[in-house]
């Protein structure tokens, strides 16, 4: 009620009567060098680029297999597509006058993740377009890094997909190791094409898991993602919960409603993009829940998507549109699995384990 | 579903001092003895400038419950009273002493008789013990207000912290001690179970204290040893009562709410050597270590020496310190200069080089969920850190943050290296701020 007298007793307090300042410590000497913080004082040595080095380390297998079986191409592609992601990323940090964050790698990753959902013989120009929409559209304009709410890569295929059907199915059959500049640019069906008709594919289920099929450059070779997504499990980059539970429950279902036989069933999980998508799509960070309940649901809905489209849709393959949806529906099943916090169940009270 | 349910992390040891045994510090200049080194209420100074005291001699204390009087560290005489600003940042008054180099020792020092569970407490009061471990609460305290609800006793030697060896040991050295104490508190407690808990990377130490805890146990006090895993913090009472009884401590209550009483093994080891010498609390070992001291090791000082006593004891400094941290490098604090003491509850001193000081610049959460994953108290820090940039109060009450018990694993696992438990620590003050006016307002 009386702001004068209030604010004089604040300035008696800060200049001490004369009796009390010889008690008063002097403000004590900070030493130049040294540092002052709150706890805690080291850190671990995982850094955001270590992770996503890491990530590229785990996609070089199947970009290997990519050159093995669809020549020098799908390395230009992947190059062509790595460099522009880069750039724009660079590009857009600097007009919108951001930190620069390009150092983080996380670009490359998009870059190459982007790369193995094109077709080997995608014309060339079309792959800046595509990384346009991945780190501008989707990654950027909403805040860079982290806070994406849909996979860039999956974005930018989809979009090309619907802008460019026709470059973008057109499947080269694979060269086998011959290095070649490129496979002839000859439309074929890729296994899951064969399957949706209704038909066993041509290849054995071995070439399926070796990746000599027709499809996008970067998701053919099975063996090959799975090295790398057992490497990302291992050095504990990602755990297998959304890739096991992804990919069993699309076996699951496909050996189900394909009339219960395991071939058939394989044949949908290796056929397509299901290992690359489970493995490297659907595991990113910012568009997967980070509980470890939620990774399961996430993966499970994924799965089940991904068998209803190829089933019961239009289009044979179904992966990157189920990631997509499953990606919109992961703020709700944050909130959804939040983990309780420890002694808020309350129901192990009293209960007592001998030691060991 | 164990592997997704562990909780906690792993960080490296550095446990480089545990294999030689503490070096005593028999000549100590000056010692600085705060008034308040213990949670609770400050003493009052019972000597004034130019009185001599004995060893062992109470300078300060208070009738306030909650605090536990302090003791000439050193004969000698009382040079000045003053304020220092500890680095927590609160001004503490402190009584400065100048040795007599003779280390004599008050005379009416002599082992407590205790007959009631009242003299016990009166004992350990006199005493001047508070939470060794750390925390530094007055164990007279934690003693009587357990008394009632405890049925287990659990010694903490579970040491989680890199660096710091000296509950290591304590436990190594001290063992028969430490079985004293454990039979004292848990005749005056009336409890008839106790574990010490041990992380697995003290092999030594848990092999001695099986066979001393074999050979004491009885009918009537089964005492054993709880082999912790080494995971930060398996030392944090909650986490060390679930490993070890099972019992989940409901949250925002006490470990009493499940009939756990946690004390730390260089409290209940002191307790032990108490009841039979009655010399009360002023010494106590700390690790010395970091890459910018000589001879990294564990001293026994008087409590109240100053920093850099301590420092030229271990043979100085290799370079200039960078960080200086008194306590562990996950919850210790960061002193901004050498003129600090070190106190009742300080097990240990860092002298960081600037390599091993230097923190990484912060980058945007990306959402990997280490933070989650290795959060011991199965809290979601990445979000609760981004409530408290928004202010959301809503969101921080929701996902608990006053559970947070600041142990820093989220901050340590992050790597996009963001400052996790620092900025969750400013949300838990803003709603204490918060509940402190709806209180004001019930009021009104």
């Amino acid at each position: 009620m009386s702001e004068p007298k209030n604010s004089e007793t604040k300035k008696s307090n800060a200049n001490p009567a004369p009796n009390n300042s010889a008690e008063r410590p002097a403000a004590p000497q900070v030493l130049p060098q040294v540092l002052v913080s709150t706890s805690p004082h080291i850190r671990g040595v995982r850094t955001t680029r270590g992770v996503m080095l890491d990530v590229c380390l785990a996609l070089l297998p199947a970009l290997a297999a990519a050159v093995w079986y669809f020549g020098l191409r799908a390395l230009v592609v992947t190059a062509i597509s790595i460099a522009s992601c880069v750039l724009l990323e660079y590009l857009s940090r600097k007009i919108m006058k951001r930190p620069q964050t390009v150092g983080d790698l996380s670009a490359v990753v998009t870059g190459m993740l982007l790369a193995f959902n094109l077709p080997a013989t995608l014309p060339l120009w079309m792959i800046p377009l595509g990384a346009l929409v991945a780190i501008v559209v989707v990654k950027q304009m909403f805040g860079g890094l982290g806070q994406n709410f849909v996979n860039p890569a999956i974005t930018a295929r989809i979009v090309l997909m619907v802008s460019f059907a026709g470059e973008m199915t057109k499947w080269a059959p694979p060269l086998d190791g011959k290095l070649r500049w490129a496979t002839d640019a000859v439309a074929s069906a890729t296994p899951l094409k064969v399957l949706s008709g209704g038909e066993m594919p041509t290849e054995s289920l071995l070439d399926l898991f070796l990746g000599k099929h027709g499809g996008s450059l970067g998701e053919t070779c099975a063996l090959a993602l799975l090295l790398g997504a057992a490497y990302l499990c291992i050095f504990k980059v990602i755990t297998p919960l959304i890739p096991g539970f992804y990919i069993g429950t699309v076996a699951l279902f496909a050996f189900i409603f394909g009339g219960f036989d395991w071939h058939f069933a394989l044949a949908e999980v290796l056929g397509g993009g299901l290992i690359l998508g489970a493995c490297f799509m659907a595991t990113d960070y910012s568009t997967s829940p980070i509980h470890w309940k939620g990774k399961v649901v996430f993966a499970i809905g994924c799965g089940l998507l991904t068998g209803l489209i190829r089933f019961y849709g239009n289009m044979p393959e179904g992966v990157s549109f189920s990631i997509l949806l499953m990606n919109l529906l992961v703020p709700l099943l944050e909130n959804l699995t939040a983990p309780k916090a420890f002694g808020k169940e309350g129901k192990h009270h009293g209960k007592t384990r001998k030691a060991s | 579903m164990g592997i997704f349910t562990q909780r906690g992390i792993k960080v490296g040891h550095n446990k480089r001092t545990s294999s030689i045994q503490p070096v005593r510090i028999e000549h100590c200049e000056t010692v600085t003895l705060l008034m308040k080194q213990h949670i609770g209420v400050p003493c009052k100074p019972l000597v004034n400038p130019g009185d001599r005291v004995a060893l062992g001699q109470v300078v300060g204390d208070t009738d306030a419950p909650l605090a536990a009087p302090i003791h000439a560290s050193i004969s000698g005489t009382v040079k000045r009273l003053e304020m220092i600003r500890v680095p927590s940042g609160e001004d503490v008054q402190a009584v400065v002493i100048n040795t007599d180099g003779e280390m004599r020792p008050a005379e009416n020092l002599e082992p407590p008789s205790i007959g009631t569970r009242e003299d016990f407490f009166a004992a350990v009061r006199a005493s001047g013990l508070v939470g060794l471990g750390g925390a530094g609460f007055p164990a007279h305290a934690k003693l009587r207000s357990a008394a009632k609800d405890a049925n287990i006793l659990l010694v903490n030697a579970a040491e989680c912290e890199p660096y710091i060896t000296a509950d290591h040991r304590e436990a190594l050295d001290k063992g028969e001690a430490v079985i004293r104490g454990i039979r004292a508190i848990c005749e005056a407690l009336e409890i008839r179970e106790a574990i010490i808990g041990i992380e697995s990377n003290k092999s030594d130490a848990i092999q001695k204290l099986k066979a001393l805890s074999t050979w004491h146990s009885s009918a009537n006090l089964k005492i054993s040893v709880g082999v912790l895993p080494s995971r930060y913090p398996q030392g944090a009472e909650k986490m060390m009562i679930h490993t070890l009884t099972g019992r989940v401590v409901p949250l925002g209550k006490l470990p009493s709410a499940v009939g756990a009483l946690v004390m730390n093994v260089a409290s209940v080891a002191f307790i032990g050597r108490y009841i039979k010498n009655g010399k009360p609390l002023v010494s106590r070992t700390v690790t010395v270590d970091g890459g910018a001291v000589h001879t990294p090791m564990n001293v026994r000082v008087p409590i109240g020496i100053g920093l850099e006593e301590l420092i030229t004891f271990c043979g100085g400094l290799d370079s200039p310190p960078a960080k200086i941290i008194l306590g562990g490098p996950m919850m210790g604090s960061a002193s901004p200069n050498l003129e600090t003491v070190i106190s009742k509850c300080n097990n240990s001193l860092l002298l960081f080089t600037r390599a091993q000081a230097e923190l990484m610049q912060e980058s945007a959460c990306i959402r990997c969920g280490k933070c989650v994953a290795g959060c011991p108290m199965k809290l979601m820090p990445c979000v609760l850190e981004s409530a408290y940039r928004a202010g959301d109060l809503e969101t921080l009450t929701k996902r608990d943050a006053m559970g947070c018990i600041e142990c820093g694993s989220c901050s340590f696992v992050c790597p996009a290296k963001r400052e996790l438990v620092q900025r969750i620590r400013m949300g838990k003050r803003l709603l204490r701020e918060e509940e402190a006016k709806r209180k004001e307002a019930a009021k009104a």
